[in-house]
């Protein structure tokens, strides 16, 4: 009797439409974000995975049709997109690693409290907030020797024979866009590292103190091990944005001069803006989505090994 | 006011059951605690009958009506939560009318409810703030305030007291106490502190484990704990616990470890040779001068309470505790005799954890 | 009496500050600089920290003789739509995934996270072949719809992360004062998390007004410029007028900075939330 009776009441007995809303509820509130992501960004990646095999120049209409894997033997023969793979290794390791150690700098002399603190703190995050586009106009500028003051500089001090703009010289030019990037972006790993260093326990570093520790013993055996977690996610992910980031390049270069500082992610660009064939601007994506992808899992294989040998 | 009936009440996410069937009637105008520890499902227990948790399934009415479907707002309850959960973007005479102008209750109404409730909770002089400018003794008022202004079916109370600092959540505990013989309403009170459960309730619900252990006066369970449970969770210093074995000889004893044999009032009711638990709360310990008759003890460890002496001794291989009003009673090192005074004896069977007679 | 160690220290510490201070500013100064600086002593005073003259020419030049103004309007229009409909869309996606548990959830913030891991500039092709026979190319809407889209799964997270803060008590106990779902969001959620609207409106119109890639292969002319477009035309049509494009500069700068400044205090949240787009 009283299974059957409790079996009963077990079952839900609103009416039917209103479960169905009540279940539906959370579904509604992330269709309109989830059509739009879906419509806007994953059917394009569909279509340019797509266009990877396909003849596909926007102002031929007779293009279109498949041609299997000419494109990767058209990019395993194309002399800019290994010189453009090595700048992109250049570009991402040096960006990161300058973005990261400044970054860590700034965060560690913005954690102790002094006065003025959200003054300095708001301006030195301030590049940020600049638009990319801007950072590298503005860079570009400080680099000609025209309006800008860093030839001089550079010259004056002795470092250069003369005031010439670094952006227009082969073996210097990558320097431009990475002095700019590393500008722009070192508030961004000082924001997270700065947030992961105030969340890390006072009496940690008192208890540590009495122990008898040294400030750097401190930092090795307390902030750094804290801190671990944090940079090692930073680093990977900023790598792969930083690695797909062509704005600065595009502005102070365009990967000139011939193709010294052309980044996988700007040829891309070029390829499709400039030339409109889209088709082997797509094979190019796909090559760096690959290579990317294989960055990430070697980063998450790495970190497995290492945990399990702690 | 309200009488609540709960049937056969279970709980399960996926397949991790919180809730193994729960029976209990509150009376109206009742005062029931929900003791027990962390995770033992009655903080789960009370956001079902408040209709913020699934029923998986059973019955629950409120007042007679089925609630199982109904949506919290109409269940007609209140609820003092833990965090108190007042509204921060909200003076306090809005939190406290918000129930009232929800339910598009006539403006003089509202404004002799909430006066009402404030001179109740001495809230008047601070109806004007908001809660981030009270003290945690005041935000707890608020809340009760909230709760009383709409005179609803049933209280709800979930550990109210839990973030207040030992002197206010006494003080306070008089408060809920005088409040509820005010108004006389059903209430549901959630608790971890037994000392609460035992002050407060008219009835209080001990539940362990999903189920319910035990429910009784608070001075029947004190007394006559139903199980292993009930006796360990109820009361502090703790009560003491034996394990040894029925002898059915003598008129009934039970063996401890060393041969120590205690004798009892009289035969239980279980067989010769069961393996049992004998309880004994420490005020209930007698400790004597050595040579008098009882179990040779030696004093390890003496806390003076200032309200009397917690001493810990050691004695057949096991720590007994005893309290006693009295300073001074021994020192540490001392060897004096402990006796139970048999009509103070619980006996428990160590299979089962129930209570033998 | 402080040591002369730690005093030492101390003044370090304030130097190494007023280092990064110079250096993030130094740019920022210098654009100022030279946008105030009249033609005729741009080159004669080259590296001289002020000039000796200053005007506001150059500014009164943009705004009077050239497309900036258009480019600004249309900047602003698509910065602050993406801006309003991300922050609309994204506060009812976050409160989703904030307060719900429901089935496909894992693979919903699986998918907007795959979102912020591939490289965009893959969409540029695809996405102009399927705007340009909506006749969604060179219009202010296919690049506002594409914006939007961009947007949607950070500010959604950024989103979740604000309503995460605000204790579920609260809405229950709304509920049990008898407020439905729909009213508890509204007359209690909703007001607690305007300053995480407003921050997220920030972030969006921050990320909208400093697009560029898109914005260069959707628009081809004048009348739908945006801002980057309109200043990287004009900087390859008169790369001699430093000032003029540096007064333009500055333009682009002011909303940026003003939007940094309101949205300052919740950058941290922010750009963890967003940690995986930056």
């Amino acid at each position: 009797m009283t299974e059957a009776v409790s079996a009963q009441y077990g079952r839900d007995r609103r009416p039917f439409l209103r479960r169905l809303a009540i279940a539906s509820e959370p579904y509604l509130y992330s269709a309109p974000a989830l059509i739009l992501i879906v419509t806007v960004m994953l059917v394009p990646l569909a279509i340019g995975i797509s266009y990877a095999f396909r003849d596909m120049t926007l102002l031929d209409p007779f293009s279109g049709g498949f041609i299997g894997l000419d494109h990767f033997r058209a990019i395993a023969k194309d002399k800019t997109f290994w010189l453009a793979l090595k700048n992109t290794v250049y570009w991402t390791g040096y960006s990161v690693a300058l973005q990261f150690a400044f970054g860590l700098i700034l965060a560690l002399l913005l954690d102790k409290p002094f006065y003025g603190r959200g003054l300095a703190q708001a301006l030195c995050f301030l590049p940020w907030a600049v638009p990319s586009f801007l950072s590298g106009l503005n860079w570009a500028w400080m680099f000609n020797p025209v309006v800008g003051p860093i030839p001089h500089w550079l010259y004056g001090i002795g470092l250069m024979s003369a005031p010439d703009n670094i952006l227009s010289d082969p073996d210097l030019a990558m320097w431009g866009p990475i002095i700019a990037n590393v500008w722009w972006g070192i508030p961004f790993f000082a924001i997270t590292l700065l947030a992961a260093l105030q969340s890390i326990p006072r009496d940690l570093y008192e208890a540590a103190a009495i122990d008898g520790a040294t400030p750097f013993q401190r930092f090795r055996s307390i902030t750094l091990p804290f801190l671990a977690p944090t940079i090692a996610i930073t680093v990977m992910l900023r790598t792969i944005w930083i690695a797909n980031f062509a704005d600065l390049i595009v502005v102070m270069t365009n990967g000139g001069p011939a193709d010294k500082t052309q980044i996988v992610a700007s040829y891309i660009f070029t390829q499709a803006f400039r030339r409109l064939d889209f088709g082997y601007a797509s094979a190019i994506a796909m090559v760096l989505l690959l290579l990317l992808m294989v960055y990430s899992l070697l980063i998450v294989f790495l970190r497995q090994t290492l945990l399990k040998e702690r | 006011m309200a009488s609540i009936d709960i049937t056969d009440v279970r709980k399960a996410y996926g397949s991790t059951k919180i809730l193994h069937g729960v029976d209990l009637t509150i009376k109206d105008g009742e005062f029931v605690v929900l003791v027990g520890p962390s995770g033992c499902g009655k903080s789960t227990l009370l956001r079902m009958i408040a209709g913020l948790e699934d029923i998986s399934s059973g019955e629950i009415r409120i007042g007679g009506r089925i609630v199982n479907d109904l949506d919290p707002k109409d269940r007609d309850i209140a609820m003092v939560f833990q965090s108190y959960a007042l509204y921060p973007h909200m003076t306090v005479a809005d939190n406290m009318s918000y129930s009232l102008r929800l339910r598009k209750t006539a403006k003089e109404k509202i404004a002799s409810a909430i006066s009402g409730a404030a001179a109740k909770l001495s809230l008047t002089p601070l109806m004007e703030r908001r809660p981030k400018a009270l003290s945690g003794g005041q935000r707890q008022r608020v809340a009760m305030g909230r709760a009383i202004v709409r005179s609803p079916k049933a209280f709800l109370f979930d550990e109210p007291l839990s973030n207040l600092d030992a002197r206010l959540r006494e003080h306070m505990r008089g408060e809920i106490k005088k409040l509820h013989q005010d108004l006389g309403a059903t209430s549901i009170y959630v608790t971890h502190d037994q000392i609460e459960a035992m002050t407060l309730a008219d009835r209080i619900v001990a539940m362990n484990a999903g189920l319910v252990q035990q429910v009784g006066s608070p001075l029947d369970l004190y007394d006559r704990p139903a199980n292993l449970f009930v006796a360990g969770f109820m009361g502090s210093p703790a009560m003491n616990m034996f394990e040894g074995t029925y002898r059915a000889a003598n008129g009934g004893t039970v063996e401890l470890a060393q041969g120590v044999v205690v004798p009892l009032a009289g035969p239980a009711p279980t067989a010769d040779g069961t393996k049992l638990t004998l309880g004994i709360r420490p005020e209930h310990v007698l400790v004597g001068k050595t040579g008098l008759e009882g179990i040779q003890a030696l004093i390890d460890l003496v806390e003076p309470t200032g309200f009397g002496t917690i001493l810990h001794a050691s004695a057949f291989g096991a720590d007994v505790k005893a309290f006693s009003l009295e300073r001074g009673v021994a020192v540490r090192g001392d060897t004096v005799s402990v006796s139970f005074p048999v009509e103070r004896i619980h006996l428990f069977d160590t299979a089962t954890g129930s209570r033998i007679g | 009496m402080i040591r002369p160690k730690r005093l030492g220290m101390t003044i370090a510490h304030r130097a190494a500050i007023l280092v990064y201070v110079a250096f993030a500013l130094f740019p920022l100064y210098w654009l100022v600089k030279v946008s105030v600086t009249p033609n005729d002593l741009l080159y004669s005073e080259g590296v001289k920290m002020w000039p000796s003259r200053a005007t506001l020419d150059h500014f009164a030049f943009v705004l009077e003789h050239s497309d900036f103004p258009l480019f600004f309007r249309n900047s602003m229009i698509v910065s602050v739509s993406t801006a309003f409909i991300v922050t609309i869309l994204s506060s009812i996606g976050g409160y989703a995934l904030s307060r719900f548990t429901f089935r496909g959830k894992f693979w919903i913030v699986g998918l907007m996270l795959l979102t912020q891991m591939f490289p965009l500039v893959m969409l540029i092709a695809p996405i102009f072949k399927m705007l340009s026979p909506l006749g969604l190319t060179n219009s202010l809407s296919g690049l506002i719809l594409v914006y939007v889209a961009f947007n949607v799964p950070f500010a959604t997270f950024l989103m979740q992360s604000f309503f995460d803060g605000i204790p579920k008590d609260l809405e229950e106990a709304a509920m049990i004062d008898g407020a439905t779902r729909f009213m508890a969001f509204r007359q209690i959620i909703l007001p607690l998390t305007l300053p995480g609207m407003a921050a997220t409106l920030g972030f969006v119109f921050t990320a909208a007004w400093s697009e560029l890639l898109f914005a260069l292969m959707l628009i081809s002319g004048v009348d739908a410029s945006t801002f980057p477009v309109g200043l990287l035309s004009f900087v390859s049509k008169f790369s001699v007028d430093f000032g003029q494009m540096m007064a333009a500069g500055v333009l682009a700068l002011i909303p940026a900075c003003i939007f940094f400044l309101l949205i300052q205090r919740y950058l941290v949240q922010g750009l963890t939330a967003g940690a995986v787009k930056g």
